[in-house]
């Protein structure tokens, strides 16, 4: 699944549909990658700047899992754990 | 056809490219967005003016999935004009809507039968028109306080059109409705970027949906629908929150159960008893929670920006109010931080779920000048004093509060 995934999100970056879109420059940081990898598939890394800075690492945590439970994010709980702890470090209160 | 655009369906993990309805920008992005005073601090840093095909420059809050709201010098007219509309989506693969190809499917275990209507279906029923406000649930979530997470909307995040389009109740009497059916859930072309995301499904109670204001419009301010406002159809549900107006709509769906799914539960809800809200959506509520449903009675200052220089002496505020559709009454305004209210004058009367406009004329004072507003319904509710908090961030209508330094 995460093979599948990230082949998929290699073309999906790469196709003139969204050479539009706007870049975003997170903060770097331990985790960013997979925040980059795995969030920036299905919704513009915005959101992040958007909900900040007001989550505290609890309320991340959260939304990670609310993505995976809720909205069906294939996320690996390795990479769940990298990327709540960088917006928590990076996006938190 | 009109099918969502699977691109990379054949990998299996059923990531979906956005379709090739996706926004393209004709101009450069500008940094420095008017946002709403108080979002938080990461969106007002990130925030930029863009501009979309056939829009004006909105404040870009979200490109994928596209969330533009309007600044606040939009809304000194009663009418948003198309251009000038706010877009909301939840989920990014938008597909491009070949109008002559566009059918709804209207059926449902809840319906006597099933049809297919193309646009030209639609446009043969007959047609109304209402004006309305289209006003998404969480506007102004941005204020609150504390934040809570979502889309950081200041105040731009609606827009009052005037809406033609045929009944609903008329294309549900195509069908015919059994006695059992309890809810019509309503889906859009629109969709997820990946499978497993739930889709954008809403249903309305019957008695919502038969309303005879409820529609399904194919015209907006004279014009066919902007794409990124729903082109060719969407739902107007006048008085009810932008959550119920499909946009690309392709079914109506009569139900004898409850949709379920994650935009009707746990989105979308506020908690049972905190706002004064008369709709009620019954099927849905639970113990704790119910669907937003009606907007709740609310004014916005549009003429100054809080802080905003003026001459002393002679000055008028103005702006607009709204509500549910029980229809403005009265707009107050006080310049002594609540302890007296002066009437502003009502503006045109574009129906009783239309933008009222209202304007207030004060002898401003040099130095800081601060005005509150209040507006009243028919059935007599008014904006609240202070935020009723609640986890969505959904109806803030606290009273506006604006200084103005008069020199």
């Amino acid at each position: 699944m995460r093979t599948i995934a990230f082949a998929v999100i290699a073309v999906l970056v790469a196709l003139p549909a969204l050479a539009d879109e706007p870049t975003i420059e997170l903060k770097p940081g331990p985790g960013l990658d997979k925040v980059e990898a795995n969030c920036g598939a299905c919704h513009s890394l915005v959101y992040i700047q958007m909900n900040s800075p007001f989550l505290n690492a609890a309320a991340w945590n959260a939304e990670v899992t609310k993505m995976i439970k809720a909205f069906g994010a294939p996320i690996s709980d390795g990479d769940a754990k990298d990327i709540a702890a960088y917006l928590a470090a990076n996006y938190g209160t | 056809m009109l099918t969502r655009r699977s691109v990379l369906g054949a990998a299996g993990a059923g990531l979906t490219l956005a379709g090739s309805g996706w926004p393209r920008f004709s101009e450069s992005r500008a940094a420095g967005a008017p946002v709403t005073p108080g979002v938080p601090a990461g969106i007002a840093d990130a925030a930029t003016m863009e501009t979309l095909p056939g829009k004006k420059p909105l404040i870009r809050l979200s490109y994928r999935p596209p969330n533009y709201e309007s600044p606040l010098d939009y809304f000194r007219t009663s009418i948003t004009p198309n251009d000038e509309f706010f877009i909301r989506y939840h989920l990014s693969d938008i597909p491009d809507v070949n109008a002559a190809a566009y059918k709804i499917v209207v059926g449902g275990d809840g319906a006597n039968g099933q049809t297919e209507l193309t646009l030209d279906d639609l446009k043969k029923l007959p047609a109304y028109a209402i004006v309305a406000v289209n006003q998404c649930s969480g506007n102004r979530r941005g204020l609150s306080n504390p934040h809570v997470a979502g889309v950081e909307w200041g105040f731009g995040a609606m827009g009052c059109a005037r809406w033609k389009g045929a009944r609903l109740k008329d294309v549900l009497a195509i069908v015919g409705l059994k006695p059992e059916a309890i809810e019509i859930a309503f889906n859009g072309a629109d969709g997820p970027a990946f499978d497993r995301t739930p889709d954008f499904i809403k249903s309305l109670p019957v008695w919502r949906a038969v309303d005879e204001s409820t529609l399904i419009a194919y015209e907006m301010n004279g014009a066919p629908l902007p794409h990124l406002n729903g082109f060719p159809v969407r739902l107007i549900v006048p008085g009810w929150t932008g959550t119920y107006w499909m946009k690309h709509l392709i079914s109506v769906t009569a139900l004898t159960k409850p949709q379920g799914g994650f935009w009707m539960n746990p989105a979308y809800r506020i908690p049972v008893g905190m706002f004064p809200v008369v709709a009620r959506f019954v099927t849905q509520e639970n113990a704790t929670t119910t669907p937003i449903t009606e907007i709740v009675v609310n004014s916005l200052i549009t003429s100054h920006a809080d802080g905003a220089k003026v001459k002393a002496g002679n000055t008028t505020v103005s702006g607009l109010a709204w509500d549910g559709g029980y229809g403005i009454t009265g707009v107050e305004a006080s310049i002594d931080g609540g302890k007296t209210w002066s009437a502003a004058a009502l503006g045109e009367d574009l129906g009783r779920y239309a933008f009222r406009p209202w304007s207030f004329a004060f002898k401003a004072k040099t130095g800081k000048n601060t005005v509150t507003i209040n507006a009243t319904n028919k059935i007599g509710q008014t904006q609240t004093a202070a935020l009723l908090f609640n986890p969505a961030g959904y109806h803030n209508n606290v009273m506006q509060n604006i200084t103005l330094n008069a020199a």
